[in-house]
């Protein structure tokens, strides 16, 4: 983990852009108006980021090279998504998610 | 629900929606401690950042090293829908000063907006700033409570790896991914699947040559122009 002071760096940071993002609109909305087209851009973004976050966790990096497979993170996310399907509670998913890695790192070593 | 826009009833109403953020309050401090977060940094994470889903992604990114500016503007990219709700919300707060317009969207969440929608169908279409910022208030203090206990409770988790804890952060991507599939109407259900699957493929193929803290933000800023383009000529 980085240090305590990049951690604090990227705490305020993180804090301005989220910040302003949730204010602004507030402030300027008399004036200007977002354009269609960008509204639309942002609607693709959540999607987009979270199945990228996901997707990036099931691989292992070999620059210059196709990347290999985590094969824990990649069977671990089967229950994930069946429990998602079934119970549509993030906290159970979280729950399901871990219990399924943890037991598949101690029956076979993943 | 009812018709009053007073602090009672704003407190009344949000107390269903507690529930959601001591889960993945908890959840969040138990991830940032398992990452190697101090229960202070979790902490200050919640009360500074106050950003949800968002702070699961910038722990991921700590733990890869990812460079300052590169979470800031991932941060500011999973975060842009706040634009969106914010740009929706303002004009029934026209009337009020602009600090508690300001209070308002500081405190702004996926949650107290989605509740704020719906009370305008028992209100007449109209929403003031007592009876947000107490829904506000509310979420906001319980966030920053349950992912302290989440933090301190990670304490007692020696070795999380050992028991799948580093899961939980994908786990969470996954049912957020689904939770936003299924609820998101703006968008074609197709079309979504399609955006997916055109990750997966960046993603993939991105690793050969894209180190992996630069990759996310570029497959997302690509796959929200793939969507566009999709959208125009196939939706």
């Amino acid at each position: 983990m980085s240090s305590f002071n990049f951690v604090l760096f990227t705490i305020i940071g993180t804090g301005l852009v989220t910040w302003l993002s949730r204010i602004l609109p507030f402030v300027i909305l008399k004036k200007f108006k977002l354009s269609a087209g960008v509204v639309e851009f942002l609607s693709f973004v959540p999607i987009a980021i979270m199945s990228a976050l996901w997707f990036e966790n099931l691989f292992v990096q070999h620059i210059g090279h196709l990347p290999s497979i985590d094969w824990g993170n990649f069977l671990a996310s089967a229950p994930s998504i069946i429990s998602a399907v079934i119970w549509k509670n993030l906290l159970v998913i979280v729950i399901v998610g871990v219990i399924s890695l943890g037991c598949l790192r101690l029956f076979f070593g993943m | 629900m009812n018709n009053e826009l007073n602090v009672p009833s704003g407190a009344k109403e949000t107390l269903p929606t507690v529930f959601g953020y001591i889960g993945i309050g908890v959840a969040f401090g138990i991830v940032g401690k398992a990452a190697g977060l101090s229960p202070l940094l979790v902490t200050l994470m919640s009360i500074i950042t106050y950003a949800g889903s968002a702070q699961f992604v910038i722990v991921s990114m700590l733990v890869t090293h990812s460079p300052l500016l590169s979470i800031v503007f991932s941060v500011f990219l999973v975060n842009s829908r706040m634009i969106l709700m914010s740009t929706t919300l303002a004009p029934y707060f026209k009337k009020e000063s602009l600090l508690k317009n300001v209070l308002v969207g500081t405190l702004l969440t996926d949650e107290s907006f989605a509740l704020g929608m719906n009370k305008l169908n028992y209100t007449d279409n109209h929403l003031n700033f007592s009876w947000f910022n107490t829904a506000n208030v509310i979420s906001y203090l319980t966030w920053i409570v349950s992912s302290l206990v989440g933090a301190v409770l990670g304490n007692f988790i020696s070795n999380p790896e050992k028991f799948g804890l580093d899961f939980a952060l994908v786990a969470m991507f996954i049912g957020l991914l689904y939770l936003q599939l299924i609820s998101d109407k703006s968008i074609n259900f197709n079309l979504q699947l399609i955006v997916v699957g055109f990750v997966l493929v960046a993603i993939y193929f991105g690793l050969i040559f894209i180190p992996s803290s630069l990759l996310i933000l570029l497959v997302t800023l690509v796959a929200c122009t793939f969507g566009v383009v999709m959208k125009h000529v196939f939706f």
